[in-house]
Parts: C-alpha cells; sequence; structure tokens
C-alpha cells in the first residue's frame, strides 16, 4: 500500500497528454468524434516485500462525447491490466500403473502472466459477443495458440478451459465488472487489481471505449513493475549472479554448521 | 509471522520452518544422519517446489554435515585417499544428477521422479534397517553376540582390477567400486537432495568391508563436498536454491541437533536403528500415498521464465 500512495493521480491533467500517455499507443475509428485519453501518474510501481495485492486506480476522460449518449449510459469502458507475456505449459496427469503421472501437456505461446479486467459492465453486455472475441478482451477470450505439434487438436479446449481455470483460481487473471466508474459527466476512475504475485516487468494498461456496442477508441500505456525490497535483491542476485549466489549458499551452511559446534562445545 | 521465500515464490509461516528444521535437526542429532531425507520429503508436504525443496535440501545437508566431518577430521577418523576417490565419483555423479534434473524438469516428469525415488529407497532402506535391527534386538534379549561385521569375508568386489591400498582404512581394494558408490550418491545428492549417508554408511560397511571406524568420518566427508558442489551447479544452472528458506532451517536444525545427540547417547544401537527405520519408512508410506491418491487437480500451468 505504502507504494501505491505514491501513485498521486493526476484527474487535472487528463486531457493533457503527459510524458506517459505521449508514448501511449492510439488505435481509433474513423467515423467516431470522441477520443479516449487516460494516464496514471507514474509509469513505474515499485512494490516491497510485504506486498499483498493492491488496487491500481487509472483515471480517465472521453473527449468529443454526446452528452445524450453519456446521459442515457450508452458509453462504457473496459480497462485491461496485462503482464508481461511468456509461454505457458499445462500438464495434464493421468493414472499409469496406478500411480497419477504427467501424461499430456500444451505449451501455449506469449501468455500474460497476470491479467486483470475491469470494465462499467459485464462485458457480455458492452459489445456483441463475437466483437469483444475478436478483439481479444477478456480471459475468456485471450488467445491460447498452442506451441508445436498438438495432434488432432481435440484436447484443444480442454486445455485452454485448464489454464484460463487455474490462472483464475491463482488471483492472477481476475476480473471486475464494475471497476470502471463515472466520477463525473466524462471523467471514469478504473481500479485494476494488481495480485499479490504481480510479476516483474513491463506490463500495458489498456483502455477501450465503446458507444452503444461499438468500438469507438482505444488508449495504451506502459506500466513498469519492479520490486524492491531483501528478497527482491536476493530473487536478483540468484539470477544474475548465480555462481556467487551458489558459493554464499555454501558459505553461510559452513558458517552456521560450523558456528554451531564451536557455540556448543564452549557450554 | 510469515516470511517470503524468494526463490520458492511464496510466503511460509515461518515458525512451522523453524519447527520442521528443529524437529530434523534433532533427529538427524539423535541418529547421527544428515537429514536431507527428512527434510526434503517434509518441505514438498509443506507445498515447497519440489525442485526448491531438493536444491534447498542439499544447503541444508552442508550445514549439518559441516560440525560432524570437522570432528571426525580432528580425530583423524577420516580416510582422505579413500574419501577423495569417492569425492571424484560423487562430483561426475552429482554433475550428471543436475543435467538430469533440468531435463526431467522440462520434460515435467521431475516430481515424478523425486517421489518414485524417495520411495523405492526409503521403503528398501527402511525396510532392511527394521528387518537388522528387529533381528539384533531379538539376538540381545537371548544374549547372544550380535555381528554387524564378518571381517574374513570378500565378496566379488574384492576381485576387480585397479586395486589400491588405503592405509588407513587398512585396505587394498579396486578404486572402480569406490568411485561407483560415490557416482550413485552424487547422483542422488543432485535429484534427491539428501547427503546419502544412510545408503553410503551400510555400502561402505557391508559391501567393501571398510572398517567402522573410519566410514562414518569419510562418507560425512565425501557427503560436505559433494553437497557444497551440488548447491553451487543447482544455483547456477536451476537457480532453485532458496538461501531464506535454507538459512531459517539451517539455524534451527542445528540447534536441535545438539539436543538430539543427547538423547541418542541414551538408547542402545538396535534400538536407535529400529525407531530410525520406522521414521524411514512413515514418510515412504507417505509419499507413496501420494502418489496413488488422485490429485486435487489434475492440470496444472507451468510458466516458460521460472515456475515449476
Amino acid at each position: 500500500m505504502r507504494a501505491l500512495a505514491r501513485l498521486v493521480l493526476f484527474a487535472v491533467a487528463l486531457t493533457v497528454c503527459g510524458p506517459v500517455a505521449a508514448q501511449s499507443l492510439e488505435r481509433e475509428v474513423g467515423d467516431f468524434t470522441e477520443k479516449l485519453e487516460i494516464g496514471i501518474s507514474t509509469d513505474e510501481i515499485s512494490i516491497t516485500s510485504d506486498f499483498r495485492g493492491a488496487d491500481l486506480t487509472i483515471f480517465g476522460a472521453i473527449d468529443g462525447f454526446d452528452a445524450d449518449l453519456l446521459a442515457q449510459g450508452k458509453y462504457n469502458i473496459i480497462v485491461v491490466l496485462e503482464g508481461p507475456k511468456d509461454n505457458a505449459t499445462v500438464r495434464k496427469k493421468q493414472r499409469v500403473f496406478g500411480i497419477w503421472v504427467n501424461t499430456q501437456s500444451m505449451t501455449f505461446e506469449l501468455v500474460p502472466e497476470a491479467y486483470s479486467l475491469s470494465s462499467t459492465r459485464d462485458i457480455a453486455t458492452i459489445a456483441p459477443p463475437r466483437d469483444i472475441a475478436n478483439m481479444g478482451i477478456g480471459v475468456d477470450h485471450m488467445r491460447l495458440v498452442p506451441l508445436g505439434f498438438i495432434g488432432d487438436g481435440s484436447s484443444l479446449g480442454e486445455f485452454r478451459n485448464a489454464f484460463r481455470r487455474i490462472r483464475e483460481e491463482s488471483g492472477v487473471y481476475q476480473r471486475d465488472p464494475g471497476g470502471v466508474q463515472f466520477i463525473s459527466s466524462s471523467l471514469f476512475k478504473a481500479s485494476v487489481r494488481l495480485p499479490a504475485n504481480v510479476p516483474n516487468g513491463i506490463h500495458v494498461v489498456r483502455a477501450y471505449l465503446f458507444r452503444d456496442g461499438l468500438f469507438v477508441a482505444a488508449k495504451a500505456l506502459p506500466l513498469r513493475v519492479v520490486k524492491t525490497g531483501l528478497e527482491q535483491a536476493i530473487t536478483r542476485a540468484a539470477h544474475e549472479q548465480p555462481l556467487i549466489y551458489g558459493f554464499l549458499a555454501v558459505t553461510l551452511a559452513v558458517i552456521t554448521g560450523w558456528g554451531a559446534s564451536l557455540l556448543f562445545r564452549k557450554e | 509471522m510469515t516470511v517470503y521465500l524468494p526463490i520458492a515464490e511464496l510466503s511460509v509461516n515461518i515458525f512451522i520452518i523453524l519447527g520442521m528444521g528443529a524437529a530434523v535437526g534433532f533427529l538427524s542429532g539423535m541418529f547421527g544422519v544428515g537429514g536431507g531425507f527428512l527434510i526434503t520429503p517434509l518441505l514438498i508436504f509443506y507445498n515447497i517446489p519440489p525442485v526448491v525443496a531438493v536444491a534447498t535440501g542439499a544447503n541444508q545437508v552442508v550445514a549439518s554435515s559441516i560440525s560432524g566431518a570437522i570432528t571426525h577430521f580432528r580425530r583423524g577418523t577420516i580416510d582422505i585417499k579413500l574419501g577423495t576417490v569417492l569425492l571424484c565419483g560423487g562430483l561426475v555423479g552429482a554433475t550428471l544428477g543436475v543435467w538430469l534434473f533440468s531435463l526431467l524438469r522440462s520434460i515435467g516428469q521431475l516430481d515424478l521422479v523425486i517421489s518414485l525415488l524417495y520411495v523405492v529407497l526409503l521403503g528398501s532402506v527402511g525396510g532392511l534397517m527394521l528387518w537388522e535391527s528387529i533381528g539384533a534386538m531379538r539376538k540381545a534379549a537371548r544374549n547372544q553376540p550380535t555381528q554387524l561385521r564378518r571381517p574374513g569375508q570378500h565378496n566379488w568386489i574384492h576381485g576387480l582390477p585397479l586395486k589400491m591400498r588405503f592405509k588407513k582404512s587398512k585396505i587394498y581394494l579396486s578404486v572402480i567400486p569406490v568411485a561407483t558408490l560415490g557416482f550413485s550418491i552424487g547422483i542422488l545428492t543432485s535429484i534427491m537432495g539428501v547427503g546419502g549417508g544412510f545408503i553410503m554408511v551400510p555400502a561402505m560397511i557391508y559391501l567393501l568391508r571398510i572398517p567402522t571406524s573410519v566410514v562414518v568420518g569419510t562418507s560425512l566427508f565425501q557427503i560436505v563436498f559433494v553437497s557444497a558442489y551440488t548447491v553451487i551447479v543447482q544455483a547456477s544452472t536451476n537457480y532453485t536454491v532458496d538461501i531464506v528458506l535454507a538459512f531459517v532451517l539451517m539455524i534451527a536444525g542445528v540447534i536441535g541437533a545438539q539436543y538430539g545427540v543427547r538423547v541418542g547417547q541414551r538408547l542402545r544401537g538396535e534400538q536407535l536403528r529400529a525407531l530410525l527405520a520406522l521414521l524411514v519408512l512413515a514418510v515412504g508410506i507417505r509419499l507413496s500415498i501420494e502418489l496413488i491418491i488422485p490429485p486435487k487437480d489434475i492440470y496444472s500451468v507451468v510458466s516458460a521464465g521460472f515456475g515449476f
């Protein structure tokens, strides 16, 4: 929470593109006059070792909106926080000669390691499901492309479902229909959940604007998540200086073992 | 109070880890074993990923064996030459073991192999030990002398070539069985996170006919170096040594061991062996149940960058 206190949010500077927003990837569709702007006060979040998950707040505004439509609640927003991508392997156990053994596996190519979705309402009611699916929004529509040979593909659905279920159960994939709220006529506030086991790396905040079921505009901002503290220093040492780390671990064991025998011999 | 384990990537209750370390330390002091074969399964039962449990277990073995090794060195009960031959085999075995470990991990069969090896080894060693100690207890009850070793007998091992004279042990023995024994233990150290004393000591006494006086010291000499080597290789190839977990275990372990030694001295040898055998069997049975009962979830997800 302390780390997040540093996220001083700038609602005022929303329409003026900050240094972060300037780098953002913009995607707009021709016919609409609406523009979408989002902002986070920082492009980097430091997470201390006692971090147990928190909410990240993103502010945004719709520019050039139609007041009537807004009053009728025809504007809907989906905000997604997507973690860094990596390949993930799903394994399935089967009973072989009485014991449970991993027999089948499937690797999905470059799937996000974290995915939190917030929206003004249930995404299925925001736009036609086919559009949402085509855009790949939501855990259910996430592109899960298997890597390598998968046979006749009959088990693809089963492995995809298992992957989504396990990731949702472990809390790294989350959804909150109602996490995006309008705070004034065209200003909105979105809270997305950072899970306790949030992965390090570049995350992307994406916002999508829909008008009456039609996709209008999207905006993306990068967000760097950096873990800090002793534990993180240890993890870094283990991965960046593994040989020294190994020697250190052994030295620690030698000192502890030897030290204890000296200590107890005196008594 | 929870502590976050940076390599295992989960939060654990520090008192449970301290308790585990102390209990295993106590038992290892009592029975004169390294305790790796107890600590690794316990960590796995406590949901520490097996890859981390094994590599960290090897680190704990270094701490629990070093003081014993130093004591034996001072007393001169280590056959350095014999130990070096064992060690040469052990280092090759540990290197191969870490390579096998990475391979098994990449094909998703590591957890299974770790559990199977534990079940087979703990089951057979525990069973043999129980059998032997019950026999010894029955003989003791009938006031018959117990014979652990028949020095005059030779087996096929003593006919092997490449013989070498080991002065301290006062034996003339081929280096092939010695290096092979070291090699096998090295593999077990890197795949199971054990020192391997519970296999090495009986093998040295019964198979190689090495005098009991140097067996424990020499095996500890080999265990310290092979475990230390394994820790370094595991750390640099698999990044699975959790120094926080290892440190908490070590601290509790070395203290627990001091009290274990005192209790152990009050018990008779065969009683001690029977108790140890029951303990070994219990751990083996617990692990085999895990393999047989249907898992909570037949699916598991592993991330490519770092995961289990």
